[in-house]
Protein backbone atom coordinates (compact mmCIF):
# COMPACT_ATOMS: atom_id res chain seq x y z
CA UNK A 1 0.00 0.00 0.00
CA UNK A 2 1.26 3.07 -0.84
CA UNK A 3 1.84 5.51 1.79
CA UNK A 4 1.04 9.35 1.06
CA UNK A 5 4.03 11.46 2.31
CA UNK A 6 2.58 14.63 2.62
CA UNK A 7 -1.09 15.04 4.53
CA UNK A 8 -1.90 18.09 2.55
CA UNK A 9 -0.93 19.59 -0.87
CA UNK A 10 -2.44 22.80 -1.87
CA UNK A 11 -1.80 24.14 -5.76
CA UNK A 12 -2.85 27.13 -7.16
CA UNK A 13 -5.28 27.84 -4.96
CA UNK A 14 -7.48 31.00 -5.41
CA UNK A 15 -10.47 31.95 -3.99
CA UNK A 16 -12.54 35.29 -5.15
CA UNK A 17 -15.40 36.72 -3.82
CA UNK A 18 -18.16 38.46 -5.08
CA UNK A 19 -18.30 42.11 -4.01
CA UNK A 20 -22.31 42.22 -4.93
CA UNK A 21 -22.27 45.27 -5.89
CA UNK A 22 -22.43 46.97 -9.80
CA UNK A 23 -18.83 48.43 -10.34
CA UNK A 24 -17.35 46.75 -7.33
CA UNK A 25 -14.42 44.76 -7.75
CA UNK A 26 -14.46 40.99 -6.36
CA UNK A 27 -12.37 40.29 -3.67
CA UNK A 28 -9.39 38.44 -4.00
CA UNK A 29 -9.37 36.37 -1.03
CA UNK A 30 -6.46 34.20 -2.45
CA UNK A 31 -4.51 34.12 -5.16
CA UNK A 32 -2.91 31.10 -6.61
CA UNK A 33 -1.16 29.88 -2.89
CA UNK A 34 0.40 27.11 -3.26
CA UNK A 35 2.39 24.83 -0.06
CA UNK A 36 2.93 21.40 1.28
CA UNK A 37 2.47 20.03 4.82
CA UNK A 38 4.26 16.72 5.34
CA UNK A 39 3.10 14.17 7.19
CA UNK A 40 4.09 14.38 11.46
CA UNK A 41 5.07 18.05 11.16
CA UNK A 42 3.88 20.67 12.71
CA UNK A 43 2.98 23.44 10.24
CA UNK A 44 2.60 27.35 11.22
CA UNK A 45 0.63 28.88 9.19
CA UNK A 46 1.53 32.59 9.35
CA UNK A 47 -0.17 35.89 8.64
CA UNK A 48 -2.05 38.74 9.62
CA UNK A 49 -5.52 39.30 9.60
CA UNK A 50 -7.55 39.00 6.78
CA UNK A 51 -4.24 37.70 5.03
CA UNK A 52 -6.65 34.64 3.80
CA UNK A 53 -5.59 32.07 6.65
CA UNK A 54 -8.98 30.62 7.66
CA UNK A 55 -10.30 30.84 3.90
CA UNK A 56 -6.98 28.11 3.27
CA UNK A 57 -8.36 26.18 6.29
CA UNK A 58 -12.26 26.64 5.15
CA UNK A 59 -11.74 25.44 1.72
CA UNK A 60 -9.03 22.37 2.48
CA UNK A 61 -11.94 21.13 5.29
CA UNK A 62 -14.56 21.61 2.07
CA UNK A 63 -16.58 24.25 4.07
CA UNK A 64 -15.87 26.38 1.08
CA UNK A 65 -15.35 26.35 -2.36
CA UNK A 66 -11.71 27.44 -4.27
CA UNK A 67 -12.52 29.76 -7.33
CA UNK A 68 -9.36 27.22 -9.32
CA UNK A 69 -6.58 25.22 -8.00
CA UNK A 70 -6.77 22.24 -5.91
CA UNK A 71 -5.98 21.04 -2.28
CA UNK A 72 -5.73 17.05 -1.36
CA UNK A 73 -5.82 16.30 2.07
CA UNK A 74 -4.23 12.96 3.54
CA UNK A 75 -4.13 11.89 -0.36
CA UNK A 76 -7.67 12.99 -0.90
CA UNK A 77 -9.37 15.87 -2.65
CA UNK A 78 -10.24 18.41 -0.61
CA UNK A 79 -14.17 17.86 0.75
CA UNK A 80 -14.08 14.13 0.64
CA UNK A 81 -16.53 13.38 3.60
CA UNK A 82 -14.80 9.45 4.59
CA UNK A 83 -11.09 11.39 4.93
CA UNK A 84 -12.43 13.80 7.70
CA UNK A 85 -12.89 10.70 9.27
CA UNK A 86 -9.04 11.34 10.06
CA UNK A 87 -8.75 14.82 11.05
CA UNK A 88 -9.74 17.01 13.56
CA UNK A 89 -10.59 20.68 13.51
CA UNK A 90 -10.73 23.70 15.63
CA UNK A 91 -12.17 26.81 14.29
CA UNK A 92 -11.03 30.12 15.04
CA UNK A 93 -13.29 31.72 18.56
CA UNK A 94 -15.46 29.07 18.29
CA UNK A 95 -19.22 28.97 18.97
CA UNK A 96 -20.69 25.56 20.01
CA UNK A 97 -24.30 24.44 21.14
CA UNK A 98 -23.91 26.24 24.47
CA UNK A 99 -26.74 24.12 25.95
CA UNK A 100 -24.96 20.85 25.91
CA UNK A 101 -22.31 19.79 29.01
CA UNK A 102 -19.26 19.64 28.24
CA UNK A 103 -19.32 15.80 28.69
CA UNK A 104 -22.31 15.78 26.27
CA UNK A 105 -20.72 18.23 24.16
CA UNK A 106 -17.65 15.72 23.31
CA UNK A 107 -20.24 12.68 23.20
CA UNK A 108 -21.82 14.27 20.29
CA UNK A 109 -18.65 14.73 18.61
CA UNK A 110 -17.70 11.61 19.28
CA UNK A 111 -20.67 10.02 17.52
CA UNK A 112 -20.34 12.53 14.50
CA UNK A 113 -17.10 11.01 13.77
CA UNK A 114 -18.38 7.53 13.95
CA UNK A 115 -17.01 6.20 17.09
CA UNK A 116 -19.05 3.44 19.19
CA UNK A 117 -20.48 4.92 22.42
CA UNK A 118 -17.58 2.44 24.04
CA UNK A 119 -14.96 3.75 22.88
CA UNK A 120 -16.68 7.56 23.51
CA UNK A 121 -16.63 7.33 27.54
CA UNK A 122 -13.60 6.63 27.90
CA UNK A 123 -12.11 9.33 25.27
CA UNK A 124 -13.78 12.12 26.75
CA UNK A 125 -12.56 11.41 30.57
CA UNK A 126 -9.11 11.10 28.77
CA UNK A 127 -9.26 14.50 27.11
CA UNK A 128 -11.23 16.37 29.34
CA UNK A 129 -8.02 15.31 31.77
CA UNK A 130 -5.88 16.36 28.99
CA UNK A 131 -7.27 20.03 28.87
CA UNK A 132 -8.04 20.64 32.15
CA UNK A 133 -11.87 20.74 32.69
CA UNK A 134 -12.73 17.39 34.69
CA UNK A 135 -14.35 19.71 37.03
CA UNK A 136 -16.59 20.98 34.70
CA UNK A 137 -17.69 17.96 32.94
CA UNK A 138 -21.42 18.37 33.88
CA UNK A 139 -21.63 22.13 33.34
CA UNK A 140 -23.10 23.40 30.59
CA UNK A 141 -20.73 25.07 27.92
CA UNK A 142 -22.89 28.51 28.39
CA UNK A 143 -21.15 28.91 31.62
CA UNK A 144 -17.91 28.43 30.19
CA UNK A 145 -15.06 31.09 29.89
CA UNK A 146 -13.84 32.11 26.65
CA UNK A 147 -10.25 30.26 27.46
CA UNK A 148 -12.55 27.32 28.65
CA UNK A 149 -14.52 27.22 25.38
CA UNK A 150 -10.96 27.35 23.57
CA UNK A 151 -9.95 24.13 25.62
CA UNK A 152 -13.15 22.13 25.15
CA UNK A 153 -12.90 23.22 21.06
CA UNK A 154 -9.52 21.64 20.97
CA UNK A 155 -10.84 17.98 22.85
CA UNK A 156 -13.71 17.96 19.93
CA UNK A 157 -11.28 18.21 18.04
CA UNK A 158 -8.88 15.11 19.44
CA UNK A 159 -12.02 12.90 20.22
CA UNK A 160 -11.72 10.94 17.48
CA UNK A 161 -8.02 10.86 17.35
CA UNK A 162 -7.45 12.60 14.34
CA UNK A 163 -4.44 11.79 12.20
CA UNK A 164 -4.07 15.30 10.54
CA UNK A 165 -5.07 18.18 13.14
CA UNK A 166 -6.07 21.68 11.54
CA UNK A 167 -6.33 24.32 14.55
CA UNK A 168 -7.53 27.90 13.28
CA UNK A 169 -6.17 30.28 15.75
CA UNK A 170 -5.71 28.10 18.61
CA UNK A 171 -3.84 30.28 21.11
CA UNK A 172 -6.37 32.79 20.97
CA UNK A 173 -8.31 34.13 24.12
CA UNK A 174 -6.24 31.58 26.11
CA UNK A 175 -3.89 33.57 29.33
CA UNK A 176 0.00 32.82 29.00
CA UNK A 177 -0.49 29.37 31.40
CA UNK A 178 -3.11 28.65 28.69
CA UNK A 179 -1.33 28.92 25.62
CA UNK A 180 1.40 27.21 27.13
CA UNK A 181 -0.49 24.05 27.68
CA UNK A 182 -1.59 24.64 23.62
CA UNK A 183 1.88 24.39 22.51
CA UNK A 184 2.79 21.40 24.57
CA UNK A 185 -0.19 20.09 23.24
CA UNK A 186 0.34 20.31 20.24
CA UNK A 187 4.17 19.34 20.60
CA UNK A 188 2.70 16.42 22.61
CA UNK A 189 0.53 15.42 19.62
CA UNK A 190 3.81 15.66 16.93
CA UNK A 191 5.36 13.36 19.40
CA UNK A 192 2.77 10.37 18.79
CA UNK A 193 3.03 11.11 15.26
CA UNK A 194 0.00 13.95 14.23
CA UNK A 195 0.38 16.24 11.55
CA UNK A 196 -1.06 19.41 13.21
CA UNK A 197 -1.34 22.37 10.43
CA UNK A 198 -2.46 25.88 12.43
CA UNK A 199 -3.01 29.25 11.87
CA UNK A 200 -2.02 32.44 14.01
CA UNK A 201 -0.60 35.47 14.08
CA UNK A 202 1.21 35.11 17.12
CA UNK A 203 4.38 34.84 15.78
CA UNK A 204 6.56 33.60 18.91
CA UNK A 205 4.31 30.77 19.37
CA UNK A 206 5.50 29.63 15.98
CA UNK A 207 9.24 30.20 16.39
CA UNK A 208 8.80 28.00 19.46
CA UNK A 209 6.99 24.81 18.11
CA UNK A 210 6.80 24.61 14.33
CA UNK A 211 9.29 22.37 12.42
CA UNK A 212 7.75 24.33 9.13
CA UNK A 213 6.19 27.71 8.80
CA UNK A 214 4.30 29.24 5.63
CA UNK A 215 4.01 33.19 5.71
CA UNK A 216 0.80 34.36 3.66
CA UNK A 217 0.11 37.95 2.68
CA UNK A 218 -2.95 39.26 1.17
CA UNK A 219 -3.40 35.88 -0.15
CA UNK A 220 -0.30 35.19 -1.44
CA UNK A 221 2.01 32.95 -0.32
CA UNK A 222 5.16 35.47 1.28
CA UNK A 223 7.74 32.02 1.94
CA UNK A 224 7.28 28.64 3.14
CA UNK A 225 9.93 26.65 4.46
CA UNK A 226 11.92 25.41 8.24
CA UNK A 227 11.51 28.48 10.96
CA UNK A 228 15.96 28.80 10.90
CA UNK A 229 16.16 28.45 7.44
CA UNK A 230 13.61 31.51 6.97
CA UNK A 231 15.44 33.61 9.65
CA UNK A 232 18.76 32.76 8.11
CA UNK A 233 17.48 33.92 4.70
CA UNK A 234 16.84 37.62 6.76
CA UNK A 235 20.28 38.46 6.75
CA UNK A 236 19.30 41.16 9.38
CA UNK A 237 21.07 40.09 12.52
CA UNK A 238 22.69 42.83 14.79
CA UNK A 239 24.47 42.05 17.31
CA UNK A 240 24.83 44.33 20.71
CA UNK A 241 28.42 44.90 22.26
CA UNK A 242 28.98 46.24 25.91
CA UNK A 243 32.62 47.24 26.97
CA UNK A 244 33.93 48.81 29.33
CA UNK A 245 36.57 52.56 29.60
CA UNK A 246 35.44 53.14 25.44
CA UNK A 247 34.51 56.27 24.24
CA UNK A 248 32.13 55.46 21.55
CA UNK A 249 32.32 58.82 19.88
CA UNK A 250 35.98 58.39 19.09
CA UNK A 251 35.02 55.95 17.16
CA UNK A 252 34.87 55.91 13.49
CA UNK A 253 33.40 52.27 13.06
CA UNK A 254 31.07 53.11 15.31
CA UNK A 255 30.06 56.40 14.34
CA UNK A 256 29.68 54.78 10.40
CA UNK A 257 27.73 52.04 11.06
CA UNK A 258 26.10 51.35 14.90
CA UNK A 259 22.55 51.88 14.88
CA UNK A 260 22.47 52.62 18.44
CA UNK A 261 25.63 54.07 21.48
CA UNK A 262 24.48 54.27 24.74
CA UNK A 263 27.26 56.05 27.11
CA UNK A 264 26.35 55.08 30.83
CA UNK A 265 29.42 55.87 32.97
CA UNK A 266 32.35 53.77 31.90
CA UNK A 267 30.27 51.35 30.51
CA UNK A 268 29.14 51.50 26.82
CA UNK A 269 26.72 49.57 24.74
CA UNK A 270 26.67 49.77 21.34
CA UNK A 271 24.30 47.75 18.23
CA UNK A 272 25.77 46.89 15.07
CA UNK A 273 23.35 46.33 12.32
CA UNK A 274 25.05 42.85 10.97
CA UNK A 275 28.02 40.63 12.69
CA UNK A 276 30.25 41.61 9.67
CA UNK A 277 31.67 44.69 11.68
CA UNK A 278 32.08 43.11 15.33
CA UNK A 279 35.51 41.49 14.83
CA UNK A 280 36.57 45.73 13.06
CA UNK A 281 35.03 46.82 16.50
CA UNK A 282 36.48 44.48 18.82
CA UNK A 283 40.07 45.19 17.74
CA UNK A 284 39.65 48.82 17.90
CA UNK A 285 38.09 48.63 21.89
CA UNK A 286 41.11 46.47 22.71
CA UNK A 287 43.24 49.07 20.55
CA UNK A 288 42.27 52.07 22.77
CA UNK A 289 42.58 50.12 25.90
CA UNK A 290 38.80 49.41 26.53
CA UNK A 291 37.74 46.22 28.14
CA UNK A 292 34.78 43.70 26.55
CA UNK A 293 32.10 42.89 28.60
CA UNK A 294 29.88 40.94 26.16
CA UNK A 295 28.79 40.32 22.49
CA UNK A 296 25.21 39.21 21.98
CA UNK A 297 24.22 38.67 18.36
CA UNK A 298 20.30 39.40 18.13
CA UNK A 299 18.37 36.61 15.99
CA UNK A 300 15.76 38.42 13.65
CA UNK A 301 12.06 37.15 14.18
CA UNK A 302 9.94 35.99 11.65
CA UNK A 303 7.72 39.33 12.84
CA UNK A 304 11.08 40.95 11.57
CA UNK A 305 11.24 39.40 8.42
CA UNK A 306 7.89 39.59 7.53
CA UNK A 307 5.91 42.19 9.29
CA UNK A 308 8.23 44.70 9.68
CA UNK A 309 6.91 48.07 11.71
CA UNK A 310 9.04 51.04 11.96
CA UNK A 311 9.77 49.92 15.41
CA UNK A 312 11.38 46.79 13.97
CA UNK A 313 13.12 48.46 11.20
CA UNK A 314 16.86 49.09 12.33
CA UNK A 315 18.16 50.44 8.87
CA UNK A 316 15.76 53.27 9.06
CA UNK A 317 16.69 54.61 12.83
CA UNK A 318 19.42 57.43 12.94
CA UNK A 319 22.25 56.86 14.45
CA UNK A 320 22.05 58.19 18.09
CA UNK A 321 24.72 59.09 20.83
CA UNK A 322 22.71 58.96 24.44
CA UNK A 323 25.62 60.28 26.39
CA UNK A 324 25.36 58.70 29.78
CA UNK A 325 21.52 58.90 30.40
CA UNK A 326 18.49 57.11 29.16
CA UNK A 327 15.09 58.10 29.30
CA UNK B 1 -27.79 6.98 8.11
CA UNK B 2 -26.31 6.90 11.55
CA UNK B 3 -24.99 10.50 11.44
CA UNK B 4 -28.65 11.87 10.89
CA UNK B 5 -29.92 10.16 13.88
CA UNK B 6 -27.14 12.46 16.00
CA UNK B 7 -28.07 15.67 14.43
CA UNK B 8 -31.44 14.95 14.92
CA UNK B 9 -31.81 13.93 18.52
CA UNK B 10 -29.05 17.15 18.83
CA UNK B 11 -31.17 19.37 17.28
CA UNK B 12 -34.58 17.93 19.10
CA UNK B 13 -32.33 18.21 22.77
CA UNK B 14 -31.70 22.03 21.96
CA UNK B 15 -35.49 22.15 21.53
CA UNK B 16 -36.30 20.42 24.86
CA UNK B 17 -33.69 22.63 26.07
CA UNK B 18 -35.47 26.19 25.18
CA UNK B 19 -37.58 28.16 27.32
CA UNK B 20 -39.68 29.34 24.63
CA UNK B 21 -41.18 26.25 23.46
CA UNK B 22 -42.13 25.90 27.11
CA UNK B 23 -43.71 28.91 27.13
CA UNK B 24 -45.60 28.30 23.72
CA UNK B 25 -46.91 24.88 25.14
CA UNK B 26 -48.36 26.63 28.19
CA UNK B 27 -49.68 29.38 25.85
CA UNK B 28 -51.70 26.37 24.35
CA UNK B 29 -52.41 24.71 27.37
CA UNK B 30 -54.29 28.02 28.27
CA UNK B 31 -55.81 28.03 24.94
CA UNK B 32 -57.27 25.00 25.12
CA UNK B 33 -58.26 26.17 28.65
CA UNK B 34 -59.83 29.20 27.48
CA UNK B 35 -62.31 26.98 25.12
CA UNK B 36 -64.32 25.67 28.04
CA UNK B 37 -64.69 29.56 29.55
CA UNK B 38 -65.97 30.33 26.08
CA UNK B 39 -68.02 27.39 25.75
CA UNK B 40 -69.78 28.26 28.49
CA UNK B 41 -69.93 31.90 27.75
CA UNK B 42 -72.07 30.23 24.82
CA UNK B 43 -75.61 29.72 24.42
CA UNK B 44 -74.91 26.65 22.28
CA UNK B 45 -73.00 23.74 20.55
CA UNK B 46 -70.52 23.80 23.34
CA UNK B 47 -69.51 20.71 22.66
CA UNK B 48 -68.53 21.90 19.01
CA UNK B 49 -66.54 24.99 20.47
CA UNK B 50 -64.33 23.49 23.02
CA UNK B 51 -63.17 20.88 20.28
CA UNK B 52 -63.25 23.52 17.58
CA UNK B 53 -60.51 25.95 20.01
CA UNK B 54 -58.91 22.93 21.04
CA UNK B 55 -58.00 21.94 17.67
CA UNK B 56 -57.16 25.04 16.28
CA UNK B 57 -55.28 26.23 19.35
CA UNK B 58 -52.97 22.85 18.62
CA UNK B 59 -52.85 23.99 15.03
CA UNK B 60 -51.56 27.61 15.80
CA UNK B 61 -48.73 26.99 18.50
CA UNK B 62 -47.48 24.01 15.54
CA UNK B 63 -47.38 26.15 13.45
CA UNK B 64 -45.83 28.83 15.22
CA UNK B 65 -42.94 26.08 16.39
CA UNK B 66 -42.73 25.05 12.85
CA UNK B 67 -42.21 28.65 11.89
CA UNK B 68 -39.84 30.23 14.09
CA UNK B 69 -37.64 27.25 14.94
CA UNK B 70 -37.59 26.13 11.16
CA UNK B 71 -36.30 29.39 10.11
CA UNK B 72 -33.52 29.03 11.83
CA UNK B 73 -32.22 25.63 11.59
CA UNK B 74 -29.76 26.28 9.37
CA UNK B 75 -29.19 30.25 9.47
CA UNK B 76 -28.75 30.13 13.32
CA UNK B 77 -26.21 26.91 12.66
CA UNK B 78 -23.81 29.49 10.29
CA UNK B 79 -24.43 32.77 11.81
CA UNK B 80 -23.32 30.71 15.05
CA UNK B 81 -20.51 28.99 13.53
CA UNK B 82 -21.24 25.52 14.67
CA UNK B 83 -21.66 24.71 11.13
CA UNK B 84 -17.87 24.65 10.73
CA UNK B 85 -17.12 21.86 13.16
CA UNK B 86 -20.29 19.90 12.20
CA UNK B 87 -19.18 20.23 8.62
CA UNK B 88 -15.63 19.13 9.40
CA UNK B 89 -16.94 15.31 10.36
CA UNK B 90 -17.61 12.48 8.12
CA UNK B 91 -21.31 13.60 7.40
CA UNK B 92 -22.47 15.09 4.07
CA UNK B 93 -24.33 18.46 3.87
CA UNK B 94 -27.55 16.15 2.73
CA UNK B 95 -27.58 14.23 6.06
CA UNK B 96 -27.11 17.48 7.95
CA UNK B 97 -30.13 18.92 6.27
CA UNK B 98 -31.96 15.70 7.20
CA UNK B 99 -31.12 15.66 10.37
CA UNK B 100 -32.23 19.14 11.06
CA UNK B 101 -35.36 18.60 9.25
CA UNK B 102 -35.86 15.19 11.67
CA UNK B 103 -34.85 16.82 14.62
CA UNK B 104 -37.66 19.87 14.14
CA UNK B 105 -40.21 16.91 13.06
CA UNK B 106 -39.63 14.57 16.23
CA UNK B 107 -40.17 17.66 18.00
CA UNK B 108 -43.12 18.71 16.60
CA UNK B 109 -44.30 15.68 16.94
CA UNK B 110 -43.70 15.53 20.86
CA UNK B 111 -45.54 18.60 21.05
CA UNK B 112 -48.05 17.68 19.31
CA UNK B 113 -48.87 14.62 21.28
CA UNK B 114 -48.38 16.76 24.40
CA UNK B 115 -51.26 19.41 23.28
CA UNK B 116 -53.38 16.53 22.21
CA UNK B 117 -53.15 14.54 25.65
CA UNK B 118 -54.21 17.96 26.83
CA UNK B 119 -56.72 17.95 25.04
CA UNK B 120 -58.14 14.96 25.16
CA UNK B 121 -58.08 15.73 28.96
CA UNK B 122 -59.95 18.40 28.41
CA UNK B 123 -62.75 17.07 26.45
CA UNK B 124 -63.36 14.58 28.49
CA UNK B 125 -63.17 16.65 31.59
CA UNK B 126 -66.03 18.62 29.51
CA UNK B 127 -67.90 15.40 28.84
CA UNK B 128 -67.34 15.92 25.00
CA UNK B 129 -67.54 12.72 22.79
CA UNK B 130 -63.80 11.91 21.69
CA UNK B 131 -64.30 9.92 18.33
CA UNK B 132 -61.88 8.96 15.88
CA UNK B 133 -62.60 12.62 13.73
CA UNK B 134 -60.20 14.48 16.45
CA UNK B 135 -57.73 11.96 15.99
CA UNK B 136 -57.71 12.15 12.12
CA UNK B 137 -57.90 16.42 12.66
CA UNK B 138 -54.84 15.88 14.80
CA UNK B 139 -53.03 13.92 12.20
CA UNK B 140 -53.57 16.37 9.94
CA UNK B 141 -52.31 19.37 11.44
CA UNK B 142 -49.14 17.59 12.07
CA UNK B 143 -49.08 16.60 8.43
CA UNK B 144 -49.20 20.51 7.87
CA UNK B 145 -46.45 21.14 10.65
CA UNK B 146 -44.04 18.88 8.16
CA UNK B 147 -44.88 21.12 4.94
CA UNK B 148 -44.86 24.10 7.21
CA UNK B 149 -41.42 22.77 8.65
CA UNK B 150 -40.42 21.93 5.01
CA UNK B 151 -40.72 26.08 3.49
CA UNK B 152 -39.26 27.11 6.64
CA UNK B 153 -36.16 24.89 5.93
CA UNK B 154 -35.96 25.09 2.56
CA UNK B 155 -35.93 29.08 2.46
CA UNK B 156 -33.42 29.33 5.27
CA UNK B 157 -31.00 27.43 3.39
CA UNK B 158 -30.39 30.62 1.36
CA UNK B 159 -31.59 33.60 3.19
CA UNK B 160 -32.09 35.59 6.25
CA UNK B 161 -34.21 34.64 9.72
CA UNK B 162 -36.23 37.75 8.70
CA UNK B 163 -36.88 36.98 5.25
CA UNK B 164 -37.17 33.45 5.71
CA UNK B 165 -40.04 33.85 8.04
CA UNK B 166 -41.89 36.58 5.68
CA UNK B 167 -41.24 34.20 2.87
CA UNK B 168 -42.49 30.97 4.89
CA UNK B 169 -45.80 33.19 6.42
CA UNK B 170 -46.76 34.12 2.88
CA UNK B 171 -46.59 30.43 1.65
CA UNK B 172 -48.79 29.84 4.86
CA UNK B 173 -51.11 32.08 4.07
CA UNK B 174 -51.18 31.84 0.19
CA UNK B 175 -51.28 27.74 1.23
CA UNK B 176 -54.51 28.43 2.67
CA UNK B 177 -55.98 30.64 0.21
CA UNK B 178 -55.51 28.54 -2.89
CA UNK B 179 -58.49 27.17 -3.82
CA UNK B 180 -59.59 30.99 -3.59
CA UNK B 181 -56.91 31.31 -6.13
CA UNK B 182 -58.15 29.63 -8.44
CA UNK B 183 -61.29 31.29 -8.70
CA UNK B 184 -59.83 34.60 -9.32
CA UNK B 185 -57.78 33.07 -12.03
CA UNK B 186 -61.08 31.65 -13.28
CA UNK B 187 -62.67 35.30 -12.58
CA UNK B 188 -60.27 37.63 -13.84
CA UNK B 189 -60.29 39.21 -17.54
CA UNK B 190 -56.41 40.07 -17.49
CA UNK B 191 -54.23 36.63 -18.96
CA UNK B 192 -51.39 37.86 -16.86
CA UNK B 193 -53.48 38.31 -13.60
CA UNK B 194 -54.60 34.65 -14.15
CA UNK B 195 -50.98 33.26 -15.43
CA UNK B 196 -50.08 34.54 -11.91
CA UNK B 197 -52.91 33.11 -9.74
CA UNK B 198 -52.66 29.76 -11.86
CA UNK B 199 -48.74 29.51 -10.87
CA UNK B 200 -48.79 30.47 -7.34
CA UNK B 201 -52.05 28.14 -7.37
CA UNK B 202 -49.70 25.34 -8.48
CA UNK B 203 -46.78 25.87 -6.81
CA UNK B 204 -48.24 26.66 -3.39
CA UNK B 205 -48.95 24.03 -1.05
CA UNK B 206 -52.42 23.36 -0.96
CA UNK B 207 -52.74 23.38 2.99
CA UNK B 208 -56.66 23.61 3.35
CA UNK B 209 -56.39 19.66 2.38
CA UNK B 210 -55.18 19.18 5.87
CA UNK B 211 -57.72 21.45 7.08
CA UNK B 212 -61.02 19.22 8.98
CA UNK B 213 -60.81 20.77 12.19
CA UNK B 214 -64.25 22.41 11.65
CA UNK B 215 -65.91 19.01 10.80
CA UNK B 216 -64.37 17.32 13.51
CA UNK B 217 -65.38 19.39 15.76
CA UNK B 218 -68.64 17.97 14.98
CA UNK B 219 -67.60 14.59 15.03
CA UNK B 220 -67.57 13.96 11.53
CA UNK B 221 -64.61 11.77 10.31
CA UNK B 222 -63.12 11.87 7.06
CA UNK B 223 -62.61 9.02 4.57
CA UNK B 224 -58.98 6.72 5.32
CA UNK B 225 -59.05 7.11 1.63
CA UNK B 226 -58.79 10.79 2.20
CA UNK B 227 -56.12 10.54 4.76
CA UNK B 228 -54.04 8.60 2.99
CA UNK B 229 -54.14 11.11 -0.08
CA UNK B 230 -53.70 14.02 1.61
CA UNK B 231 -50.70 12.66 4.07
CA UNK B 232 -49.24 11.43 0.66
CA UNK B 233 -49.15 14.89 -0.67
CA UNK B 234 -47.82 16.52 2.18
CA UNK B 235 -45.20 13.97 2.64
CA UNK B 236 -44.34 14.72 -1.44
CA UNK B 237 -44.46 18.22 -1.10
CA UNK B 238 -42.13 17.81 1.90
CA UNK B 239 -40.06 15.80 0.28
CA UNK B 240 -39.86 18.24 -3.07
CA UNK B 241 -38.71 21.37 -0.60
CA UNK B 242 -36.17 19.25 1.74
CA UNK B 243 -34.35 18.06 -1.82
CA UNK B 244 -34.31 21.53 -2.98
CA UNK B 245 -32.89 22.71 0.60
CA UNK B 246 -30.13 19.91 0.34
CA UNK B 247 -29.80 21.52 -3.85
CA UNK B 248 -28.88 24.53 -2.14
CA UNK B 249 -26.98 23.37 0.59
CA UNK B 250 -24.46 21.60 -0.94
CA UNK B 251 -23.86 24.83 -3.07
CA UNK B 252 -23.04 27.37 0.09
CA UNK B 253 -19.92 28.71 1.05
CA UNK B 254 -19.87 28.94 4.57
Amino acid sequence: MERIVNAIVIEKLTKTYASGWLGRPPFVALSGLSLTVERGEIFGFLGPNGAGKTTTLKIILGLVRATSGTAMLLGKPAGDVETRRKVGFLPESPYFYDYLTAEEFLGFYGQLAGLARTEIAPRISALLELVGLVDARSRQLRKFSKGMLQRIGLAQALIHDPELVILDEPMTGLDPVGRKQVRDLILSLRDRGKTVFFSTHILPDVEMICDRVGVVMKGRLLASGRVEDLLRQGHTQSVEIVCQDFNAEDSATVRSYATRILQQGRQCLVVLPNADLVDRLVTEIRQRGGRLLSVTPHKASLEDLFFPSPRHTTSDVPTEVLSGRQN
Amino acid sequence: MAAIGVIALNTFRESLRDKILYNLLLFAGLLIGLSVLLADLSIMEHHKIVADMGLAAINLTGVIIAMFVGISLVNKEIDRRTVYTIMARPISRTCFILGKYAGLALTLLVNVAIMLAVFLITLSLYHVPIGVAIFQAVGLIFMELLVVTAIALFFSTFSSSMLSAILTLGMYVIGHLTTDLKGIAGKSPSETANMIMNGLYYLSPNLEAFNIKGQAAMGISVSPDYLVLASLYGFAYAAVLVTGACVIFQRRDF
